[in-house]
C-alpha cells in the first residue's frame, strides 16, 4: 500500500499494449514525484516530529556504541578507545549481579501475576452491573488515582506505612499486630511495590477492556440467556473471548518490559535499609551512571536489560502467533 | 428482557459482583478520603489514630504552614510553566505529524510510521539520552524538560487514527477542489473538527508534565528551577522538612512547638500532597469523559 494510486495504473497496463514496461515505469515515478510535489506541505508538517525522533531516539541508539568502548567525554563516542565486551563481563562477574536479576525478574513477575488480571477481573465485573449512578460513581473514583504523581503516591505510602503514626499501623494495631516498619523492611518491599501499584492503575487498567466489552454483540448474550446459560457462563463463554485479542496483546507488551518495570517509583522508594530487596537493574544504571559517571559500564548494563526485554518481547510475540490469530506483529 | 426470570444462582453472582464491587469502592476511596480529613485535623489525633474517617479537631495549620514554605509556590509557578511550555510544544510536533500520517496519498508514509514505531521498542536507554541533553548544552535549562519529551509516538498514532475515522474524506476533497491548500485544510477544517482530540491530547500531555519528576532530577541541579515534583519528593519522600526554616516565630526555642514538631511535619504533608493534587481534583470531574475518551479511542485501533 505504498502507493495506492497507481497500483490500479499498473494492472491495466495490459490493456494499453502501446505501452512499454519502461514507460509504465517512468510514468509510475512520475506520478510519485506529483504526489510529492503537490502533498509538500504535509512533509513540513512531519518535519518537527522527523527531527525529534531523529534527533531523541535514533543518537541515543548511536550512542549505545559506548557500551562497547572506555567512553572519554574529551574523545566524544566515536574515537573512544573500543574494549569489546569488557563492561559486560565485569557486569556479570560482579557479585552484585544475581542479586539485580533476582530482584528485578521477582519484582517484574509478582507484579504481572498480581497487576495483569485485575483490571481485566474489575472490567468484567463492571460490565455486569446496570447503568446508573453507582456504576458511574465507582468509575470516576477507581480512575482517579491514575493520575496522583509518583512522587504524591509514594510519599503517600510512607505516610500510611509510618510505624509509629500509619493508618495501617494503627489499623493492625486495632488486631493486637505489632507495628511493622514496612519502609525499612526487605522483606515488604515487593509487596508494598505491586500492591499500590494495583491501587494506583487497576481502574485505569480496566479502561481499554470496558471498551473491548462494549464491542460485544448482545445478540449473543440474548440468545445465551434464552438458551439458559448463566451469568457466570455468559462470562465465561462470551466476555472473556472477547477480551482475548486485547488481553494477549497488552501481556505481549508487558513481557516486553518485564525488566524495566516501575524503575521510576522504586527508586523513589527505595532506602539504604531496603535496598536488598529494592535494587533493580534499572535503578542500579541510574546510581552508577547519572550519580557516579561511570557512562560506559551503566550503559552496558543497560544494553543488557533492553537486549534481554527485547528477546522476551519476540519470543511471546512469537508463542501468540503460533497458539491464537493475535499478535503485535 | 426482564420476562426471563432470573435464576437464584444468577442472583447469588450478581451479589457477589455487587458486594466485590463496593469493596473495590471502599479500598480505593478510603485513602482518599483520609488525606482530606487527615489534612485538617489535629495533628495529634491523626498521629494517635484516633482519627479513623471524618476530620477530628478542626484546624488549619496544615494549610497555614504551607503558605508560609515558599519553595512549594516556587516550584508551583514552576511546574505550571514547565507545563504550559511543554504541552504547546507537545501539540505543535504531534498534531501535524499525526495529520500528515493521516493523508493516504503522503508517499513514504509506512517509512514514517515504522520509523517512528520502532523507537516503542528499542531505544538508547538512560545513559546515552542523558550524554546527548549534556551535549546539547542542555543541563539545568528547561529545555531539558521539554524538548527530550517532545512528543510520544503512542499519542501521534492516537491522534492520526481520529484523523482519519472522524474527518469526512468527502470534505477534504471538496476542500481541496475548491484550491484549499493542505495548509489551510489544517488549520481551517481539520483543527476546529478535531476540538475533542486536541483536549485529550492537552490533558495527557498536560497530566505527564505536571506529575514529571525525573527529567529535573537528573537534568536539573538549581533547585530555583525545581518543579513542584521536586520540592514534594524533598518533604514527602526524603522527609527533609524543618519546621523552623518555614515559620521564623516557631523557631524561638519553645519546648512545647518542639515536641509538636514531627505532629506538624505530618500534618504539613497531608497539605501538601492535597494542595498539589489540587489541580487535578478540580479539573477532574470535568475532564474525566474525555480522559476516557482517548484511551477508548485508542484501543479501537492499537
Amino acid at each position: 500500500m505504498k502507493s495506492g494510486l497507481n497500483t490500479s495504473s499498473s494492472n491495466n497496463a495490459p490493456l494499453f499494449s502501446s505501452k512499454s514496461k519502461k514507460e509504465i515505469r517512468r510514468e509510475k515515478r512520475r506520478t510519485t514525484l506529483k504526489n510529492i510535489a503537490t502533498s509538500w506541505e504535509l512533509y513540513v508538517f512531519l518535519l518537527p516530529a522527523f527531527l525529534y525522533f531523529l534527533i531523541f531516539h535514533y543518537v541515543p541508539l548511536y550512542g549505545l556504541l559506548i557500551a562497547f568502548k572506555d567512553f572519554n567525554p574529551a574523545l566524544g563516542v566515536w574515537d573512544s578507545p573500543w574494549v569489546g565486551f569488557m563492561w559486560f563481563e565485569d557486569f556479570f562477574s560482579s557479585y552484585y549481579f544475581w542479586d539485580l536479576i533476582k530482584n528485578t525478574i521477582g519484582i517484574s513477575l509478582y507484579s504481572l501475576i498480581v497487576g495483569f488480571p485485575m483490571p481485566i477481573i474489575l472490567a468484567l465485573a463492571f460490565n455486569e452491573v446496570k447503568d446508573g449512578l453507582f456504576k458511574r460513581g465507582l468509575q470516576t473514583i477507581t480512575y482517579a488515582p491514575h493520575f496522583i504523581s509518583l512522587v504524591v503516591m509514594v510519599g503517600m505510602i510512607i505516610s500510611f506505612l509510618s510505624p509509629q503514626t500509619g493508618l495501617i499501623n494503627h489499623i493492625l494495631g486495632l488486631f493486637g499486630v505489632e507495628p511493622i516498619d514496612f519502609m525499612q523492611d526487605p522483606g515488604w518491599f515487593k509487596t508494598v511495590f505491586v500492591f499500590s501499584g494495583v491501587w494506583q492503575g487497576m481502574g485505569w487498567g480496566a479502561i481499554i477492556y470496558i471498551a473491548a466489552l462494549s464491542g460485544v454483540d448482545p445478540q449473543l448474550h440474548e440468545s445465551a440467556k434464552v438458551d439458559g446459560a448463566s451469568r457466570l457462563q455468559r462470562i465465561w463463554h462470551i466476555n472473556i473471548p472477547a477480551l482475548l485479542p486485547t488481553i494477549i496483546i497488552l501481556f505481549i507488551l508487558d513481557m516486553g518490559s518485564l525488566l524495566s518495570v516501575g524503575f521510576q517509583k522504586i527508586l523513589l522508594m527505595q532506602n539504604d535499609l531496603n535496598m536488598e530487596s529494592s535494587d533493580v537493574i534499572a535503578t542500579f544504571v541510574y546510581r552508577t551512571g547519572i550519580l557516579n559517571a561511570q557512562y560506559s559500564y551503566s550503559t552496558a548494563v543497560g544494553l543488557f536489560d533492553a537486549v534481554i526485554n527485547a528477546t522476551i518481547l519476540v519470543i511471546v510475540n512469537q508463542i501468540a502467533r503460533k497458539r491464537s490469530e493475535t499478535s503485535l506483529w | 428482557m426482564t420476562a426471563i426470570r432470573e435464576s437464584r444462582t444468577d442472583l447469588i453472582f450478581k451479589y457477589f459482583v455487587y458486594c466485590f464491587l463496593f469493596v473495590i469502592l471502599i479500598l480505593i476511596l478510603y485513602p482518599l478520603i483520609y488525606i482530606i480529613s487527615a489534612s485538617i485535623s489535629d495533628p495529634t489525633l491523626v498521629n494517635q489514630g484516633k482519627m479513623w474517617l471524618l476530620p477530628k479537631g478542626i484546624t488549619f495549620v496544615g494549610y497555614k504552614l504551607l503558605f508560609q514554605y515558599d519553595e512549594i509556590w516556587i516550584g508551583y509557578r514552576n511546574t505550571i510553566f514547565y507545563t504550559l511550555l511543554g504541552v504547546a510544544i507537545n501539540l505543535f510536533v504531534t498534531l501535524p505529524a499525526a495529520y500528515a500520517l493521516s493523508r493516504k496519498k503522503l508517499v513514504g508514509r509506512n517509512f514514517f510510521m515504522v520509523m517512528f514505531v520502532f523507537t516503542m521498542f528499542f531505544s538508547g536507554g538512560l545513559i546515552p539520552s542523558y550524554l546527548l541533553v549534556k551535549n546539547l548544552g542542555m543541563i539545568n535549562t528547561v529545555w531539558a524538560l521539554v524538548i527530550p519529551n517532545a512528543a510520544s509516538i503512542w499519542n501521534i498514532i492516537l491522534c492520526r487514527t481520529f484523523f482519519q475515522v472522524t474527518i469526512p474524506k468527502e470534505l477534504e476533497d471538496a476542500a481541496s477542489i475548491d484550491g484549499c491548500t493542505n495548509t489551510k485544510l489544517f488549520f481551517k477544517i481539520v483543527l476546529p473538527l478535531s476540538m475533542p482530540i486536541i483536549a485529550v491530547m492537552a490533558l495527557f500531555y498536560g497530566v505527564g508534565h505536571w506529575n514529571e519528576y525525573f527529567s529535573s532530577l537528573i537534568y536539573l541541579n538549581d533547585e530555583a528551577k525545581y518543579p513542584l515534583q521536586m520540592v514534594l519528593r524533598k518533604i514527602l519522600v526524603l522527609q527533609e522538612i524543618s519546621t523552623e526554616t518555614m515559620d521564623p516565630a516557631m523557631a524561638i526555642a519553645n519546648a512545647e512547638v518542639i515536641n509538636q514538631k514531627a505532629d506538624l511535619s505530618a500534618v504539613l504533608k497531608y497539605a501538601v500532597i492535597l494542595v498539589s493534587t489540587l489541580p487535578m481534583l478540580i479539573a477532574y470531574p470535568f475532564l474525566q469523559r474525555y480522559f476516557v475518551k482517548g484511551v477508548m479511542i485508542g484501543s479501537i485501533k492499537g
